[in-house]
């Protein structure tokens, strides 16, 4: 079948980027290595939402929550702990029993997808304007203080079982880099099993899914509260990455953002959002750096843009694109051999409907 | 006829829509292995029934028991899980995948993976769907969607299948190999069809149950019903 | 008993704030079932209109009360041609697409503007006194603005051609494209006065709040939660929502400080979500405006 295929091809590009990670080290400047590792983690966010709404059809524009509980956990539990690899495991635990609760509101209450849209971002953004609000001496979990819009330190990973030995930046680069593999990898197997093929046939039609007795609830829930894990997972990097965590994690930019790389990058694929978070990553902070264009307004231009005339996204457009032309040779040539066997062709072919 | 166990029953079954009674307190009963046609004219009542057994609309009032439980207001996919195929209206497929994999999902339900593979190749042989295994649903003619919906509900091997209006839109010919289908399904599971068509409904059925304005007028043969007066009147009279 | 006034007074205020915010977004998703992501942006265009007036030398009132609506109505309406009447029946390219326009808006305030607040304005009206205890004059100006933006709301789906034919629309847009009414220009009226009436609480909060570019945030988080807490319903739905969520907010940030009355406020409406996932107005007073 064809997803078979499609897993093969999960498994071509995780060589790619195994490929990139080797070579990255001894190609890029040492500055860049660093800067990579919290790309990556966006990158992880970017990927737990191609999963949940490219392939499970759920419209979560609050995906940062998860993302910014993920790395406020990591930071906090990793201060308290004073171990990298527990607190790892705390954030996308945390991030994902946020949304197994609020999942089962959303999900069981039979919430249409416009809703939960708009109910996922406003979850982001009071949690935003709550942690905001944690700049006293009193807003303080264990020894993390919160640290209000200053946000709080994420300390760096260490080699699991030893809290003193620290990683050097490129280290981390390769844990990070082989987690996004990984979780890349996981996505795409995901996808294939017979629980992902559910959740896509729920994105396509949730009534006929119901029919044929699939408890489509419990589904939606499973892949929503697997992609905050992951996002969780994205928010870790991302924090170790810049080494602090703040609440614009959970802001509205950010949750733009996170849509717009899925938009740009195409629904139904995992590794256009991927890409896509690379490549804004860098034009955005390319623009940071002029003051002509400011970077709302090329976001807000690119998502209308895109919406209005490139609504597939880049990698389903162009995967289109070579299909039709291929479908369009094949049948050519069949023309073609037709035409040789039956110089006045009267055939009769397709129903009119 | 051969009356063995009631496998569907409904009492006193109600479903009201602000004032107006949609379906009003009816009581009706599907032995096994039979195949009911449920007719009437357009506001009758028949697709309203018809959603409350299949859990699509939660009744008002009344109760729904198949097989000994009591589904009335329960979700679909419980419905469902009792082994009940069901077909809606309008056709619900999943119209981004293939052929083969909306009738996969389907199998995969009940079977393993290995059995489910093999249900789906049966399926699609049974169907004649082979020539549109790989293509997308959604390009489909809509015969072909129609047809791969009944496959979709052949596939989980149901013994209570409801279909809503089968061959909507079916040509002459398609409407032919639509209603052998049913009758084959129909040697291994009780059926209740909704339909318009009334040479259709001559070729699938013997029981007919007559809605009108939201209960039960008659039940009897077709050609009982087309030599009522009363019956003619009302539905016949309609068509003609 | 003055105290209880004053806190009460803080509580009505709390609700009409909430339901000034609310009524503009309210009003485009009740007609059109078009949740306006730029929603917030035309609050803070509002505030951008009366700070850049009275900087110019306007008469605050006629800057908050008429300049106001009218810039961001007209920009609703051009909005609404060029933008969001390609995506009709795309409920969620809309989303996608009023979304974009909130970052495009964002993005040119701040180009033209900067990232910070050019002029504050001081509420007017001063403050009065109930007893012992003082409360803003202003505060208790715009519970009356907001009784009075319902009731004229009420007055123009009630009494007008206008409100008949959005009504008829909110119905059935079928039925009434099919009787000749033009949903197109039913549309664009609506987005314009449900832009209109944003800019105007815009407008009107911005001496309280002052304006930033991204003030917009402050405000939809809020606006969002009473819309869908309220339903369909135009006025039923932003009123009832209001009062519930407005007023379990007011107690508990009362008794325990604004953080924990916020989570109150979200709490309250996820739950009320799972028990009445069409609203407040999809399971009560179903055939209010």
């Amino acid at each position: 079948m064809r997803l078979a295929r499609d897993f093969r091809g999960t498994l071509i590009v995780a060589a790619l980027a195994v490929l990139f990670t080797l070579i990255a080290p001894v190609t890029l400047e040492f500055f860049t290595i660093i800067t990579l590792t919290q790309v990556i983690g966006l990158a992880i966010l970017g990927l737990s939402l191609a999963l949940i709404w490219g392939f499970g059809g759920i419209l979560c524009f609050g995906q940062t929550a998860f993302f910014g509980l993920g790395a406020y956990a990591y930071a906090i539990a990793a201060t308290n702990i004073g171990g990298s690899t527990g607190a790892i495991l705390i954030a996308v635990l945390v991030a994902a029993a946020f949304a197994a609760i609020l999942g089962y509101f959303v999900f069981y209450g039979r919430v249409s997808d416009v809703y939960l849209a708009v109910i996922t971002l406003t979850v982001s953004l009071i949690l935003y304007s709550l942690i905001r609000r944690t700049s006293g001496p009193e807003y303080k979990i264990g020894d993390a203080l919160l640290g209000g819009f200053n946000g709080t330190g994420a300390p760096p990973l260490n080699i699991p079982g030893d809290a003193s030995a620290m990683l050097f930046p490129e280290h981390i680069f390769y844990v990070a880099m082989a987690a996004l593999i990984l979780v890349y990898i996981l996505c795409g197997r995901v996808v294939t099993t017979h629980f992902g093929r559910v959740c896509v046939a729920i994105r396509e039609n949730e009534t006929r899914a119901e029919l044929l007795a699939y408890d489509t609830r419990l589904y939606k829930l499973g892949i929503f509260t697997l992609g905050a894990a992951i996002a969780g997972l994205g928010g870790v990097f991302f924090a170790v990455g810049i080494s602090r965590v703040t609440p614009d994690v959970f802001g509205l930019g950010q949750s733009a953002l996170t849509i717009i790389w899925v938009i740009v990058g195409g629904r139904g694929t995992l590794i256009g959002p991927i890409l896509a978070t690379f490549a804004l990553y860098y034009l955005t902070a390319a623009l940071g750096t002029q003051q002509l264009l400011n970077t709302n307004l090329i976001l807000g231009i690119i998502l209308v843009i895109f919406v209005l005339a490139v609504p597939r996204g880049v990698i389903p457009t162009l995967t289109g694109w070579a299909a039709t032309r291929r479908q369009r040779r094949a049948l050519r040539a069949r023309e073609r051999r037709l035409r040789l066997r039956r110089p006045r062709g009267g055939e009769v072919a397709g129903e009119a409907e | 006829m051969r009356r063995g166990e009631v496998v569907l029953e409904t009492r006193n079954l109600s479903m009201a829509f602000g004032g107006v009674r949609a379906v009003d307190r009816v009581d009706f009963t599907l032995w096994d292995g039979e195949l009911r046609c449920l007719i009437g004219p357009n506001g009758a009542g028949k697709s309203t029934f018809f959603k409350c057994l299949t859990g699509q609309l939660r009744p008002t009032e009344g109760d729904v028991v198949i097989r000994d439980v009591h589904v009335a207001g329960r979700e679909p996919h419980e419905i469902a899980a009792l082994g009940v195929g069901i077909k809606t209206q309008v056709p619900n497929v999943f119209d981004g995948l293939s052929a083969e994999e909306n009738i996969w999902i389907a199998a995969r339900r009940w079977h393993g993976a290995e059995r489910a593979r093999t249900l789906t190749r049966e399926t699609i042989e049974r169907l004649q769907l082979g020539e549109v295994r790989t293509r997308i649903v959604g390009t489909l003619a809509h015969g072909q969607r129609q047809w791969v919906e009944l496959g979709m509900v052949v596939a989980a091997d149901p013994w209570l299948v409801l279909l809503d209006e089968p061959a909507a839109g079916m040509t002459h010919e398609e409407t032919g190999r639509t209603a052998e289908l049913i009758r084959e399904i129909n040697r291994s599971a009780a059926m209740i069809v909704v339909e318009h068509d009334m040479q259709f409904i001559r070729m699938i059925s013997r029981t007919v149950t007559l809605f009108h304005e939201g209960r039960i007028l008659m039940e009897d043969s077709m050609d009982a019903i087309s030599a009522d007066p009363v019956a003619r009147e009302i539905y016949l009279g309609h068509r003609a | 008993m003055d105290q209880i006034a004053s806190d009460a007074l803080t509580i009505v205020y709390g609700i009409a704030n909430l339901a000034l915010i609310s009524l503009g977004l309210a009003i485009i998703f009740g007609m059109m079932r078009v949740i306006n992501l730029a929603h917030g942006e035309f609050l803070m265009l509002g505030g951008y209109t009366v700070v850049v007036a009275t900087n110019n030398g306007v008469n605050l009132w006629i800057a908050m009360l008429i300049l106001a609506p009218l810039v961001v109505g007209v920009i609703g309406v051009v909005v609404e041609r060029l933008l969001i009447r390609w995506l009709y029946g795309r409920m969620i390219d809309t989303l996608l697409a009023t979304w974009g326009l909130s970052l495009l808006f964002i993005g040119i305030v701040t180009s033209i503007f900067g990232a910070s607040t050019t002029t504050t304005i001081s509420p007017p009206l001063g403050v009065i006194t109930i007893g012992a205890y003082t409360s803003s004059g202003y505060e208790l100006f715009l519970i009356g603005v907001a009784i009075a933006l319902m009731a004229g709301v009420y007055a123009v789906l009630k009494l007008t051609t206008l409100g008949l034919l959005a009504r008829g629309t909110m119905q059935n847009a079928e039925m009434a494209a099919a009787l000749g009414v033009s949903t197109s220009r039913i549309y664009m009226i609506t987005f314009g006065l449900g832009a209109a009436v944003s800019g105007l609480a815009g407008g009107l909060l911005a001496p309280i709040t002052g304006v930033l570019p991204t003030i917009g945030v402050v405000y939809i988080a809020k606006a969002f939660i009473t819309v869908i807490s309220g339903g369909q319903a135009i006025l039923a739905g932003t009123a009832s929502a209001s009062v519930l969520l407005g007023g379990v907010n007011g107690i508990v940030a009362f008794i325990t400080g604004p953080t924990i009355g916020e989570v109150a406020l979200l709490l309250l409406a996820i739950v009320l979500l799972r028990l009445m996932p069409t609203g407040i107005t999809g399971r009560f007073f179903r055939k209010s405006l």
